[in-house]
């Protein structure tokens, strides 16, 4: 066994492990460390591959952004894990069915195109450069589903802004623009302490 | 004679890594303990004190004595942390810090490794040392631990992201994510054809988002010792506390030493005639290094802390808008004969 599928079965076994623990771990804030071991993992099996892009942006957004603002909402919460449990048998027939239209819908998938006929990528020069070459393929062949993908974000962002965005009278936010346009006439009353007052 | 037949020896590859990565690590660690005394005395001078001047000539002795100090502290562990995450998040601020540095040049092609895509590597693993802070105030149990590990929190996820297109304006006149590769486009003449000059609002913003990631003053609000006692660490002492302690300050000389690689020429010399090209390429690298450190201190000894909605205001609304309007004019320069200026 060479050095490289020893480095696959070892990344892949904790990939899959670390994804166990995810669902299986009774503390949230240890579920979401979990996940960003499993992230880990998929980026170093990217690696792997040669696809130093895609590896390093999961870590980058996933590990580095999203899974922060996770934790960040995880441990605010106090979950109380007795209740969450409480609805487990209720929802055990859902969530059954949904698991087992997964499972058939992947076997149809690997039934129809087996993995074993998906050509092996052929020998890659050692400074090939895949992010220029994502880039290009995105830019060029992909330009439009590309663009639909970023609008679609684009929407996104703006309905969870909209949705949470309330606005209080009462807040005392400051206003950047009314502070620079005060003028000194406003603020300042210079007085001749020199004189005594009548 | 020894030297070659070690050299062809199978495990020779692993070999020298491990001895690239110690002539990288040792070095650094010892300039992290001289940053701090730097950093005393400068301080103190920019206050009219002396700064530390009891251990040894002059004080030269001092990182010394307080490593010592630290190492023989007991490690107190409070009663209701949680034991596992708080001995781990120390060494979750520290690896990432150390990490880093695989991929920084110190010369054409001197790095532990020269790889294709350095930059996104360094921006991505730089990312992670936020989570030595965040598990550090979430395991310590402690409300004032648990406010600066929220703060730290919001704050570097703001940061980063200008961080990130500043890179981005860089990688697109350089065309590639090498950092080597990013040094050498930036050839040819002097101080003049850095990037400093054409991506000044990148070279601004990245500097000082390098100095709130590094959670350094005025951006220091996850330690706020005026608010929040000492934030995240609160609750660490000894060898935990000193393990942030040489994150942090590995992560001001990284900063410092990418923001050399980016925007000033890295080992290139200001100047390209005879008395300035005599000097090796390191030096000047090292040089400009510790001018931008100073410039960490001189920072910290002349502003005031930002308030917090201040720091937020800054990230999200004025350093994101800077340099996604600069990335579309760097875009149409480098569609126009202006290319030239950048090239």
């Amino acid at each position: 066994m060479s050095v490289t599928s020893l480095l696959f079965y070892v990344f892949s076994a904790v990939l899959l492990l670390s994804a166990l623990l995810v669902i299986t771990a009774r503390n949230p804030v240890y579920a979401s460390l979990y996940l960003v071991l499993a992230f880990f993992n998929a980026a170093a099996l990217f690696l792997l591959l040669g696809a130093e892009f895609l590896g390093l942006i999961l870590i980058l957004v996933y590990v580095g952004a999203v899974m922060v603002l996770f934790l960040f909402v995880v441990m605010m919460l106090d979950i109380n894990l007795a209740r969450l449990q409480e609805g487990f048998l209720h929802y055990l027939p859902l969530g059954l069915a949904v698991a087992i239209l997964g499972v058939l819908e992947l076997a149809a998938v690997f039934w129809t195109a087996p993995l074993g006929h998906i050509p092996a990528p052929g020998a890659v020069p050692a400074d090939a450069d895949n992010t220029r070459a994502l880039g290009e393929l995105l830019y060029t062949h992909y330009l439009y589903p590309f663009e639909i993908a970023a609008v679609i974000l684009l929407i996104a962002i703006i309905a969870a802004i909209a949705l949470t965005l309330r606005r209080r009278p009462q807040s005392k936010t400051q206003d950047i623009g009314r502070q620079l346009a005060v003028k000194v006439s406003e603020r300042l009353r210079l007085v001749d302490l020199r004189r005594p007052r009548p | 004679m020894v030297f070659a037949h070690l050299t062809s020896t199978p495990w020779w590859p692993a070999l020298w890594s491990l001895l690239k990565i110690v002539f990288v690590l040792v070095p650094l660690l010892a300039a992290v303990a001289y940053l701090t005394l730097a950093e005393r005395k400068v301080i103190g001078y920019m206050q009219i004190r002396l700064g530390p001047n009891r251990v040894g000539f002059r004080g030269l002795l001092q990182p010394i004595a307080d490593a010592l100090k630290l190492l023989f502290k007991e490690v107190v562990i409070p009663t209701n942390a949680n034991r596992f995450l708080f001995l781990t998040a120390p060494v979750l601020a520290f690896v990432p810090a150390m990490l880093v540095w695989a991929a920084v040049p110190f010369g054409p092609d001197v790095a532990i490794a020269n790889m294709n895509a350095g930059l996104l590597y360094v921006l991505a693993v730089a990312g992670l040392g936020v989570y030595g802070i965040i598990v550090a105030g979430w395991a310590s149990n402690s409300k004032y631990a648990f406010l600066g590990a929220m703060r730290a929190a919001a704050q570097l996820v703001a940061y980063e992201i200008a961080m990130g297109f500043a890179l981005v304006g860089v990688l697109m006149v350089a065309q590639s994510l090498n950092l080597s590769k990013i040094v050498e486009a930036q050839a040819g003449g002097g101080f003049w054809s850095w990037y400093w000059l054409p991506l000044f609002p990148f070279f601004l913003v990245y500097f000082i988002s390098g100095v709130a990631e590094t959670n350094r003053a005025p951006f220091d609000v996850a330690e706020g010792e005026s608010e929040i006692v000492a934030g995240f660490h609160v609750e660490y002492s000894g060898m935990g506390f000193a393990l942030f302690f040489l994150a942090e300050y590995a992560n001001m000389i990284f900063v410092s030493i990418l923001t050399s690689v980016l925007f000033l020429g890295g080992w290139y010399p200001p100047l390209a005639i005879a008395p300035f090209t005599w000097v090796p390429g390191i030096v000047w690298l090292l040089l400009k290094t510790a001018f931008l450190l100073y410039v960490f201190l001189w920072i910290r000894a002349t502003f005031p802390r930002y308030r917090y909605d201040q720091i937020m205001r800054l990230g999200w609304k004025v350093f994101i808008p800077v340099t996604i309007a600069w990335i579309v004019v760097i875009g149409i320069a480098l569609e126009t004969p202006l290319r030239s200026l950048l090239r």
